[in-house]
């Protein structure tokens, strides 16, 4: 029996009361696999990653984390999210810790692990990402690129079975974004299993194993980025991608 | 500078100032008096250091029960709201009139009848209610965000609470929470209302009633401003440094 996909949602709902925002959402992401969704603002796609992550209670439906059902309110929700690992569009870094500290407080608060070994770690991840020397600097005395490097290096810290990205080039400077999008790459090559939510079509075309269409709380369409962008068979995905090229985004 | 110079003539230059400056400003009364308001000063600045730390740690504690969302702490938190609200709409001295001469009144075993125990609880009640509110405001000015990303990272809500939403809400209110202090520094003499012997304010009264001269009281005041003046000129310098942080 072949192992179960990493993250599973199965026929997800979700509503901000009138508003459905998800309708049914079934998506499975394999070990090692990276998927990515688009879609306008406002399809659901945040909040779709905010579920996973258990900071926002799905209506109906399951979500799996290597099998296990996590949207049952027996589960202890703390566990759950030391195992994910959420990164955030506008970074949400403590401005009160230094970076050594944002990146090491899961893990020695979270995941008991003794500060020694934690800082050992969070200072090779840093230097990975190409922030060696900045440990001691405050997260305002960083540019956007760095920022949100320290703020996946912090989602890494906790060895996570899955990265969830939530719009995170959205609040760089265009100059920047290439930065951040050099990191995921490498993450990617690292066989890291991700879930990404975007506007960048980097990150779909680049990095993505399948590309989904979130549209109107549905994925409308679902495949390889050679299909989804460049051969789309759903009118609302050639309708978006069109929207985008005519933005210049693409 | 001209208003200044203008009242000062004004004032010197008064019919009554002869007398005013012999009655308020003596200096040989000054010097004869100073040394008792000086010692009994020291029991103010005592008193109004017990009372901080007591305020301080209630206050947070009022702040904390108000700001969570736990459905089962809804009885405390109504509690905490009435607490608040009455606490903070009735008058410092009234509460401690109150406090001060009511408990002893109904005579209970067991609870302190001494006038600077009741007096520092009224006192501590009072501005427990307002720095309660203080800290409240800190609590929710930090982005929720910040709370989000503290869950995010596998923290439990009291380990995101002490690690990260308490450590800027204080840093914010800073300015504010010392603001209560030099103002709570002032009302320590309200507890003079009780007879208490040994407050600077009634040190100063009982002098002026000795000499029928207000110097004494002059005296007290000055002692008053040698903590209040630095107290205020640390507040500016944190606003200063806050500025940067509250972005």
């Amino acid at each position: 029996m072949s192992a179960p996909p990493v993250l599973d949602f199965k026929s997800v709902t979700k509503a901000f009361g009138e508003r459905e925002v998800l309708r049914g959402i079934d998506l499975e992401v394999a070990e090692h696999e990276a998927v990515a969704l688009i879609g306008a603002s406002g399809s659901g796609k945040s909040t779709l990653l905010r579920c996973a992550d258990l900071l926002v209670d799905i209506d109906d439906g399951d979500i799996l984390l290597d099998g296990e059902v996590i949207t049952d309110p027996s589960v202890d929700t703390v566990a759950v999210r030391r195992k994910l690992g959420l990164v955030f569009q506008a970074y949400n870094l403590f401005p009160h810790l230094n970076v050594l500290k944002n990146v090491m407080l899961g893990s020695v608060q979270g995941q008991g692990i003794p500060r020694a070994e934690a800082e050992e770690q969070a200072r090779s991840l840093l230097a990975r990402f190409g922030l060696e020397g900045r440990e001691q600097d405050r997260p305002d005395d960083l540019s956007g690129g760095q920022q949100q490097r320290v703020a996946i290096v912090r989602a890494l810290a906790g060895k996570p079975r899955a990265l969830l990205l939530d719009e995170i080039t959205s609040a760089l400077d265009p100059e920047l974004v290439g930065d951040v999008l050099e990191a995921v790459r490498e993450l990617k090559y690292e066989g890291v299993t991700m879930l990404i939510v975007t506007h960048e079509m980097g990150f779909a075309r680049d990095v993505a194993d399948r590309v989904g269409l979130l549209h109107d709380g549905g994925i409308v369409e679902l495949g390889p980025p050679s299909e989804v962008l460049f051969a789309p068979k759903q009118p609302e995905t050639r309708q978006f991608l069109r929207r985008l090229l005519e933005a210049g985004r693409m | 500078m001209l208003v200044l110079g203008g009242l000062a003539a004004l004032i010197l230059t008064s019919p009554g100032w002869p007398v005013v400056r012999e009655t308020f400003f003596s200096w040989d009364q000054f010097k004869e008096s100073f040394p008792d308001v000086l010692k009994a000063f020291w029991f103010d600045v005592r008193m109004f250091m017990v009372v901080e730390v007591v305020v301080l740690a209630f206050g947070l504690v009022v702040a904390l029960v108000r700001t969570t969302r736990a459905p089962a702490l809804f009885p405390i938190r109504m509690l905490s709201v009435l607490y608040v609200d009455v606490f903070r709409g009735i008058p410092t001295l009234l509460l401690v009139y109150l406090i001060g001469f009511g408990i002893p009144a109904l005579e209970l075993s067991g609870v302190p009848t001494s006038a600077v125990i009741l007096g520092g609880t009224a006192l501590a009640l009072s501005y427990g209610a307002y720095v309660a509110e203080v800290y409240r405001a800190g609590i929710v000015s930090v982005h929720r965000g910040q709370r989000d990303a503290a869950r995010a990272i596998g923290l439990t809500e009291s380990q995101a609470l002490r690690h990260v939403i308490l450590p800027q809400a204080v840093r914010r209110v800073g300015p504010p929470l010392l603001n209560d202090f030099i103002s709570l520094q002032k009302d320590v003499v309200l507890i003079s209302v009780l007879g208490i012997t040994g407050e600077a304010f009634r040190t100063a009264l009982i002098d002026n009633a000795a000499s029928f001269n207000y110097t004494p009281l002059i005296a007290a005041a000055f002692c008053y401003l040698c903590v209040t003046i630095p107290l205020a000129r640390t507040v500016d310098r944190l606003s200063v440094g806050t500025g940067g942080l509250a972005r």
